[in-house]
């Protein structure tokens, strides 16, 4: 149950691998090729792109009023999906790993649908379901309550996308730490409350953060669900990977990177958490 | 404070954990619930804690029906197998929790609660790792941790779900015998769950033997140990050689050998039966001392510390007789593999009926 005192490294002498030269060579060849290809040079044109017409333009680009209100946008958004779907999954988590019921298997297998489906779909569902021309919606227009072509629209969506993320990091994490903590602070008198800010939560809280990171990396990023139900309403309801597209789609190059490139700003800043957190939990087994 | 376990009945899908339990605990004892893995003592234990309800009947402490009370009103002390430390607080903190989480206005005083959480640890000697982590311990420190934070809260009973058999084996010995010192010392109500019968004849009371859901027996150490109800007890309880035989004249016949058993078998039919020896129970020697005797030849020896085991083998015996002497008769009669000697069976129990093994 708690293996932490009695795991050692093994220090193994000598190359780690018996393979010939040729084959070593070739393998971490392919990878730093692969990655050269595919990570580093996209990611270079964007910068060379974005700066390609000097730095002034790409300052002007990045402060131009309609990419600060997409960058607004897509912080709140955020700011709005990452905490309630913290708590989603935080709820989930706990229902399929302490308890036992009927359904459980299904609602496992549910919670893997945002990933499963098309991000396209994902948007499309809301549209059909509270889009002007359904009942509900337009029950809902009539008391001046607008979700689609709007900003809940855009929460809605990213909160769909982003659900399995904290619930999928959790699970294993409370599967393997057991009910037994949490039965001993019980019969020790603890209420609920107490059992899970004393007990729970520090057990998980890596894990939480490591999820809540994900999450926050996703629906940053999220296009194709918040493509749909948006409306692409400059200044109103478009986040910086809508706007980026825009910027694209008109020709204006050097802005549509310079904007890009704070997008790739933001997953920096999500790596270099979750460095730091992997750090943390590594250090801490 | 007394337990008072009534008519309890527990099903799963597929199969019943508990068949109708009832069973009477006196103030200050220490019982032992025995049975194999799966026979529904944890359960039990489970259910008397409120961390599991019972299909029916009724768990009365102290002449308080509780059966309903959540688990964390019924001041019930719980010992997990796995220890259960809050991995995250440090020894102190994990002793002060169930003083810490009352509700303020009951709770003590830090002062109060600090003095309570040193004494506990002083009593079971670890007051020197206060700032320790779970982590930093050995199973056996981790469970006397365990069993002090049950105790600061006073509890009415405390119930202890395996609370040795994940240690190895001295600790297992040392921590069993300062549980017994330790319940002799603040005489708490106590119920153990074990399925190793040597620690509950050790350490029990009273034994209550538990299989397949059903009490098979309760009783003190010696008199489930001498006195077995059925086969499955005298089976469970340490080891012992089953030959099968035929009752005929008032004694039952293995082999071609009539021999004595324990109960009068006059009266019964002939009809089969299954003869139970403890291996401790049976006799060697060099000379013969009775009609009674057969004669055995030496398969092999295995020293087992104190006790020396023979295999030994005899015409008319479906398999081979186990035997446990004591090492300086060993000594004395220089005994070596292939040799005769003169086996006396001491203390047969015959059970007829329909017990398989």
């Amino acid at each position: 149950m708690q293996p932490s005192n009695t795991r050692q490294t093994v220090n193994i002498p000598g190359p780690r691998s018996k393979d010939p030269l040729a084959v070593r060579i070739l393998l971490i060849g392919l990878t730093f090729l692969f990655f050269a290809g595919f990570i580093f040079m996209p990611l270079a044109l964007v910068f060379s792109q974005a700066l390609q017409k000097g730095v002034q333009l790409y300052l002007d680009s990045i402060v131009e009023p309609y990419a600060l209100e997409a960058v607004k946008l897509t912080l709140l958004t955020a700011a709005i999906v990452v905490p309630l779907n913290a708590v989603f999954g935080l709820t989930a988590a706990w229902a399929i790993s302490k308890f036992s019921f009927k359904g459980k298997t299904l609602l496992v297998s549910l919670l893997d649908l945002p990933f499963a489906v098309s991000p396209v779909i994902a948007g499309l569902i809301f549209v059909l379901l509270v889009g002007s021309r359904t009942p509900f919606g337009s029950w809902l227009g009539e008391h001046g309550i607008k979700i689609i072509f709007s900003t809940p629209g855009i929460v809605i969506a990213t909160l769909f996308v982003t659900f399995p993320f904290v619930a999928r990091e959790l699970i294993p994490l409370m599967e393997a730490q057991g009910r037994e903590e949490e039965e001993a602070a019980i019969t020790l008198g603890a209420r609920g409350w107490q059992v899970f800010r004393i007990i729970t939560l520090p057990n998980i809280r890596w894990g939480l953060m490591y999820g809540m990171i994900l999450c926050t990396a996703r629906s940053i990023g999220e296009f194709g669900a918040v493509s749909v139900v948006s409306g692409h309403i400059r200044g109103m309801t478009n986040t910086i990977p809508l706007h980026v597209e825009i910027l694209y789609s008109e020709y204006n190059y050097t802005a549509s990177f310079a904007v890009a490139s704070i997008l790739v700003f933001l997953a920096l800043i999500t790596i270099a958490i979750k460095g730091a957190v992997e750090k943390h939990v590594h250090n801490n087994q | 404070m007394s337990i008072e376990i009534r008519n309890i009945t527990k099903s799963y899908p597929g199969y019943t954990a508990l068949d109708n339990i009832s069973l009477n605990v006196g103030t200050g004892e220490l019982i032992a619930l025995l049975g194999p893995s799966g026979c529904g003592k944890t359960t039990l234990l489970r259910i008397i804690a409120g961390l599991e309800t019972a299909d029916s009947g009724s768990i009365i402490l102290e002449k308080k029906d509780t059966t309903n009370l959540p688990a964390r009103e019924k001041n019930v002390g719980f010992v997990f197998q796995h220890y259960a430390l809050f991995r995250r607080l440090n020894v102190f903190d994990n002793v002060a929790f169930g003083l810490n989480v009352r509700p303020s206005s009951q709770r003590q005083s830090k002062s109060e609660i600090r003095d309570r959480v040193m004494h506990l640890l002083q009593l079971v000697q670890m007051d020197w790792a206060v700032k320790r982590y779970p982590s930093q311990l050995s199973g056996g420190q981790r469970q006397r941790i365990a069993l002090a934070r049950a105790l600061a809260v006073n509890p009415k009973v405390l119930l202890l779900d395996e609370p040795f058999s994940a240690l190895d084996a001295k600790v297992r010995l040392e921590l069993r015998r300062w549980l017994r010192k330790l319940h002799e010392d603040i005489h708490v109500t106590s119920i153990f769950v074990t399925h190793d019968q040597e620690e509950a004849l050790e350490l029990a009371d009273r034994i209550v033997v538990i299989n397949k859901g059903k009490i098979e027996q309760v009783g003190s150490p010696q008199e489930v140990y001498d006195h077995p109800a059925n086969a499955f007890v005298y089976n469970f309880l340490g080891n012992v050689n089953v030959f099968h035989g035929r009752i005929r004249n008032g004694k039952v016949v293995l082999g071609e050998h009539p021999i004595e058993a324990l109960q009068g078998l006059n009266g019964h039919d002939e009809k089969a039966g299954q003869a139970f020896i403890r291996p401790h129970e049976i006799g060697i020697s060099r000379i013969r001392s009775s009609e009674s005797d057969l004669v055995g030849i030496i398969r092999d020896i295995r020293i087992m510390g104190s006790q020396i085991g023979l295999e030994l083998e005899s015409a008319g015996f479906d398999k081979p007789i186990e035997a446990e002497i004591p090492r300086d008769i060993w000594r004395n009669l220089e005994l070596s593999r292939g040799e005769e000697v003169f086996v006396t069976l001491n203390k047969v129990k015959v059970f007829t009926g329909d017990y398989e093994i």
